[in-house]
């Protein structure tokens, strides 16, 4: 059965009225607000809203050259603009506040063009009453199994991570899966106070096949009439102390030992409360509790796997308010699924359950918005993340310590769809992080140290970056607060956001900088590097020409990898640069390793260049200035002159001092004017210029921009550059590509270089060739 | 034929009960009853003429087998069972009367056979012969099936199972059962699917079944045993313990084909307090026999489609005098299968691996 059936808890929902929210935290951007859903559980109350937000954005537009303007002056002009996107935000709380909720987005609820909440949930026919008077809203109410399975879609689809395997010994207990592109089918097993098991094979086709009534509401009401303990909660708490095998029978307490003949260990359940049933003795509270908690989850686990086996499926996900946010449930169901499978099928579970029925409902209610039709992105900064409320903690508790306890999750309409890089060898394997922070304890302390460390010279430069601005001081401050919260939170809580990573890392820093409008720091830095670099150009491009074909070659690979210790990014690099601004091109070819390099395929790339020209090549570019001026787009141009077209890839949006597409734009007409490869390139379609869709230093080939997709495809791309740490070494280091790859960095960071067993300044230029294509110059290259 | 000498004893040692089957003799001659020693006599009339021993011992006469052929041997076949923890009882009455000196093979199947083995040997001064329960549970079922007695049919099903007014219990036999689910409901349940006589593997297991049953209505009604369980949850109610689907949803759950009267939540009424401090001893008895039944008819029903399975026998003391949980699986296999399934029955419930030993010791496989 579905959650509906979930009994409220004997909280009343009129106490802690006079409870004061902290508006600068929860329903944000109500003002906006234009669609609301609500999903009202037995205890939680689940509130989603569409709302649109005014960013401050960088743009950047170029000056008008042709007026010939006097040598000095910059190359294009950056502007603060707003701009509005928009936002989904939902919010979850105790029944108990839902009245001063109500009050308090009736308050701030300026736009009321809307007319109706969308409702589900078992409780939403109690408070229909309360939410049409205080909001003046129509409810209208969704059937709750649709609204859940439309959530989980949604989630499955647009956020990273958003499935995990629980192990309750293993280093980290949550164990993220990757998003796979095709999310179905699969088997939801909905566990409230019922068990609904639901297959879903698409988007619009579900069934309910099967489902039982030993669910969530046996647990809480036998485990209430057994221990005499009201509180779920409170119930599970007792059931992680006590010991099932003073209550149940044993397979040992029949054989004496394993009942060997059939492989079935001493300590399996042979028969559950069978000790009750022949010993005349008292049992505790927490061993009853403990026995029912394994029967109950047994039970499911065992018929989930039944179904699971009938209709061939391998993906189950549980959820429903048994499973929500408790690790000892988590656990059980878990063990259960491994032992009746034996380990064929993985208990998969969600981080955002608890928001799939509001999910559902908003998205029910916002079709004619098509919300199906983009792709969204999980907003770090404004969302609470997993466990951030801990289930141990009961209201009463809550109400005394004075905290307001919810939880938020904000995801963000991307402007461009998002899909696959069609050059992955297997989409479904690929992970883009190197390093899973969550897993490894050594790496994730060195990086949030470091990412700590680093934050007064991001909170300087975003001050600096926006001198007219006055209040910058104290935004850039309550960032750094915010970015250290967050900072602290994953210190306790790894797996909080998913599987932590660099990328992950620098993601939240973006997405907290842009919550207090500082959408590109490093801009007007970017502006003069550009203005910088751009002055060498030729005298580069000329430098190049003289050399002998071979000696090209590797001046142009050098060029690309000493542009990029250019990177402001990193620590080392940037103390360098802000201590002596002279530092030049020529002198970060010096620091560069002497070959052989800590990853060395050069010889093979050289060979590969002597054969035919590639038909298409995709460069991931970095960094802005140097890197892209001096050295990427020279190589370019000898890729050009090879007769192999190019597709520069760039970001959408800003994240440090990487270069944009809008920023690219610019600097390659400019450039162009000058060299008539580029602008020949440009002219006659066989250089371009495509957004990543990406707005992070690091890069996910499986979220890029679908344009980027089909240019790829129509292209026939047979060549892909990575280039920099961010994208080549954080991400995609061991990304396998189904056809030619040449991944180029410098590794800037010495706790890193001294991981991969090299040094500061050491080089990695890893080429590699996919097995079985029939270049056979080229074999695949593995690092040492 | 080997002759196997007397007492022929088949035992199935369960984690609940004990299970034991006992053939008399009843062509005894002249010659052989002057030989037969006085301490086999003395056990014969102990067994014959009683039918309860010592507090817990019982022996099911209803269920005696009469005028039985076994192995060229005319005679009676006798069931008896008691409680497993009074198996020191037992083994100190085998000592009394001298049991060892009949230089007998004790057959004895049940994971009791194994974890009593050497109790049997130190208080007794018994060899058991050890078996395995699945082997002996089979045996036993396809031999009683086939045995010709002048008592009642052996196998047997529910006619009608959707109408309680008509539904009637009807004989019938267990003719090309093959395959066959055979769900056995003792403390716990295992699950077999029986492809012939000696081919089948053990599909699944719940740990969900009799003792569950007993030990939680225990807990809850402060009962002891199995038939004053089963005597409460007959005079219950279970839908004011129970949340039924039209208790959420005001009637059927048409857009997923649920019947207003499924059970919706198991207990699910008993997560508030008001209700749990409104409900019956035997109401809560009463729940707890439909809920373990449904769930044992639930995982049964998956099993059968799984396997391709058409036919179901349930066997095992879970239904000894409880029709109520027969006709609720006849139900639940008829309703939820649109007829497909059909679910079986047979007399002597929990007694076949007993049986099975039995044979086990006259015919060696």
């Amino acid at each position: 059965m579905a959650e509906c059936g979930r009994v409220d808890s004997n909280t009343s929902h009129t106490m802690d009225k006079s409870i004061t929210l902290p508006p600068d935290e929860i329903f944000r951007n109500l003002e906006n607000a234009k669609r609301f859903a609500i999903d009202i559980g037995g205890s939680l109350t689940k509130l989603a809203y569409y709302s649109t937000v005014q960013h401050k954005v960088a743009k950047v537009r170029s000056f008008d050259h042709t007026a010939k303007a006097a040598a000095g002056d910059k190359l294009y002009e950056i502007s603060m603009q707003e701009e509005v996107t928009a936002r989904l935000h939902f919010i979850k709380f105790e029944n108990a506040y839902i009245e001063t909720c109500l009050d308090f987005i009736k308050d701030h609820l300026v736009n009321t063009e809307t007319k109706v909440i969308k409702a589900t949930g078992g409780g939403a026919h109690k408070f229909k009453e309360l939410i049409e008077r205080k909001l003046g809203l129509k409810v209208d109410k969704e059937d709750e199994m649709t609204c859940l399975i439309k959530g989980c879609n949604f989630v499955l689809k647009n956020i990273p991570h958003e499935a995990f395997v629980y192990a309750k010994h293993a280093d980290s207990e949550f164990r993220f899966q990757t998003t796979n592109p095709d999310i179905f089918p699969y088997l939801l097993v909905n566990i409230g106070s019922g068990v609904s098991i639901v297959k879903v094979e698409s988007e619009d086709k579900f069934e309910r096949i099967g489902g039982s009534s030993i669910g969530g509401g046996t647990f809480w009401g036998l485990g209430a009439l057994l221990t005499k303990t009201k509180r779920f909660d409170e119930l599970l708490q007792l059931a992680s102390k006590g010991q099932h095998a003073s209550v149940d029978m044993l397979v040992k307490d029949i054989y004496g030992g394993s009942y060997g003949y059939l492989g079935l260990t001493g300590d399996l359940i042979a028969s559950s409360f069978g000790k009750s049933a022949t010993a005349d003795k008292d049992f505790s509270k927490e061993d009853m509790a403990k026995s029912l908690l394994h029967m109950i989850s047994n039970d499911i686990g065992q018929l989930a796997c039944l179904y699971a086996k009938l209709h061939n499926l391998s993906r189950v996900y549980f959820g429903g308010f048994f499973i929500r946010g408790h690790p000892v449930t988590m656990h059980t169901i878990t063990y259960s699924i491994n032992f009746f499978t034996k380990g064929e099928v993985q208990a998969l579970f969600l981080r955002h359950e608890g928001y799939l029925g509001t999910i559902g409902a908003f998205l029910k209610g916002a079709e004619e918005d098509n919300p199906n039709q983009y792709s969204w992105g999980e907003n770090y900064a404004g969302s609470s993340g997993l466990m951030s409320v801990s289930p141990d903690m009961n209201p009463m508790q809550r109400a005394r310590s004075g905290t307001f306890p919810f939880d938020m999750l904000e995801m963000d309409r991307l402007e461009r769809q998002l899909v696959n890089l069609p050059l992955l060898q297997d989409p479904s394997s690929y992970i883009p992080d190197t390093v899973d922070l969550t897993e490894d304890a050594l790496a994730r302390e060195y990086w949030l140290y470091c990412f700590e460390e680093a934050l007064d010279g991001v909170v300087k430069r975003a001050v600096a970056s926006q001198p007219d601005m006055p209040e910058a001081a104290l935004r850039a401050e309550k960032f750094r607060q915010k970015y250290r919260h967050k900072l602290q939170t994953l210190r306790q809580q790894p797996f909080a956001y998913g599987s932590l990573t660099v990328r992950s890392l620098l993601d939240t820093r973006e997405h907290c900088l842009n919550e207090f409008n500082f959408p590109d720091p490093y801009s007007k830095i970017k502006q003069r590097e550009n203005d910088i670099a751009l002055k060498y150009y030729q005298k580069a491009v000329k430098s190049l020409d003289e050399l002998s074909w071979e000696e090209k070659q590797f001046a142009l690979v050098q060029g690309v990898l000493a542009g990029n210790v250019f990177d402001w990014g990193a620590k080392a690099v940037s103390d360098v640069l802000e201590s002596d601004p002279e530092f030049g091109f020529e002198e970060a070819k010096r620091q560069l390793e002497e070959r052989p390099w800590l990853v060395d395929s050069y010889d093979q790339w050289l060979e590969r260049l002597k054969g035919p020209p590639h038909k298409c090549a995709l460069f991931f570019v970095d960094n802005s200035g140097v890197d892209i001026i001096l050295g990427v787009m020279p190589f370019v141009r000898e890729l050009l002159s090879r007769g192999t077209e190019v597709v520069l890839a760039s970001n959408s949006g800003p994240a440090l001092n990487d270069v944009t597409n809008g920023e690219l734009q610019i600097l390659t007409e400019r450039i162009a004017a000058m060299d008539p490869v580029i602008e020949a390139g440009l002219r006659e379609d066989r250089l371009l210029l495509v957004q990543s869709g990406s707005s992070s230093p690091c890069l996910d080939l499986s979220r890029l921009d679908k344009v980027l997709a089909m240019v790829v495809r129509e292209r026939q791309t047979d060549l892909v550059i990575i280039e920099g740490m961010g994208r080549a070494i954080h991400t995609n280091y061991y990304a396998m590509l189904s056809c030619e790859s040449l991944k180029m960095a410098v590794i800037k960071n010495s706790w890193l270089a001294d991981r991969l067993g090299g040094k500061l300044f050491s080089v990695v230029f890893k080429y590699e060739v996919p097995a079985g294509k029939p270049n056979k110059d080229c074999g695949a290259f593995s690092p040492s | 034929m080997a002759f196997h000498s007397f007492p022929w004893f088949g035992m199935d040692i369960g984690g609940t009960l004990v299970k034991l089957v006992y053939f008399e003799p009843k062509d005894i001659t002249a010659e052989e009853e002057q030989e037969e020693v006085e301490n086999l006599k003395s056990i014969r009339r102990y067994l014959t003429s009683n039918t309860a021993y010592g507090k817990t011992g019982i022996r099911d006469v209803h269920l005696e087998l009469q005028d039985l052929t076994l192995c060229g041997r005319k005679g009676n076949l006798h069931f008896i069972r008691f409680p497993t923890h009074d198996l020191p009882a037992f083994l100190q009455m085998g000592r009394d009367k001298h049991f060892s000196s009949l230089h007998t093979t004790l057959c004895a199947t049940g994971g009791g056979a194994y974890k009593f083995e050497s109790d049997f040997r130190m208080m007794a001064d018994l060899e058991l012969h050890k078996l395995d329960e699945l082997d002996c549970l089979i045996r036993g079922v396809l031999y009683l099936d086939s045995v010709m007695s002048s008592g009642p049919s052996e196998c047997y099903y529910f006619e009608n199972p959707a109408d309680p007014d008509h539904c009637v219990q009807k004989p019938c036999t267990l003719e090309n059962p093959y395959p066959l689910l055979l769900v056995n409901i003792g403390s716990g349940v295992s699950i077999l699917a029986v492809y012939s006589e000696n081919n089948y593997k053990r599909v699944t297991g719940t740990s969900l079944g009799g003792g569950t049953f007993l030990g939680l209505c225990c807990l809850l009604t402060g009962c002891s045993t199995f038939e004053e369980a089963l005597e409460m949850a007959s005079q219950g109610e279970s839908t004011r313990v129970d949340k039924l689907v039209r208790d959420i949803y005001g009637g059927d759950y048409e857009r997923f084909g649920l019947p207003g009267w499924a059970v919706a939540s198991s207990f699910g009424n008993m997560m508030s307090k008001d209700k749990r401090e409104s409900v019956s001893k035997e109401d809560l008895a009463r729940a707890t026999l439909v809920t373990i039944t449904n769930n044992i008819g639930s995982i049964t029903r998956m099993c059968a489609l799984n396997e391709n399975i058409e036919t179901v026998l349930f066997v095992g003391n879970f239904l000894r005098v409880n029709t109520l949980s027969m006709k609720l699986l006849a139900y639940a296999m008829d309703y939820w299968s649109k007829g497909q399934l059909k679910a079986l029955f047979l007399r002597h419930e929990g007694y076949f691996g007993a049986v099975g030993a039995l044979l086990e010791l006259l015919h060696p496989s």
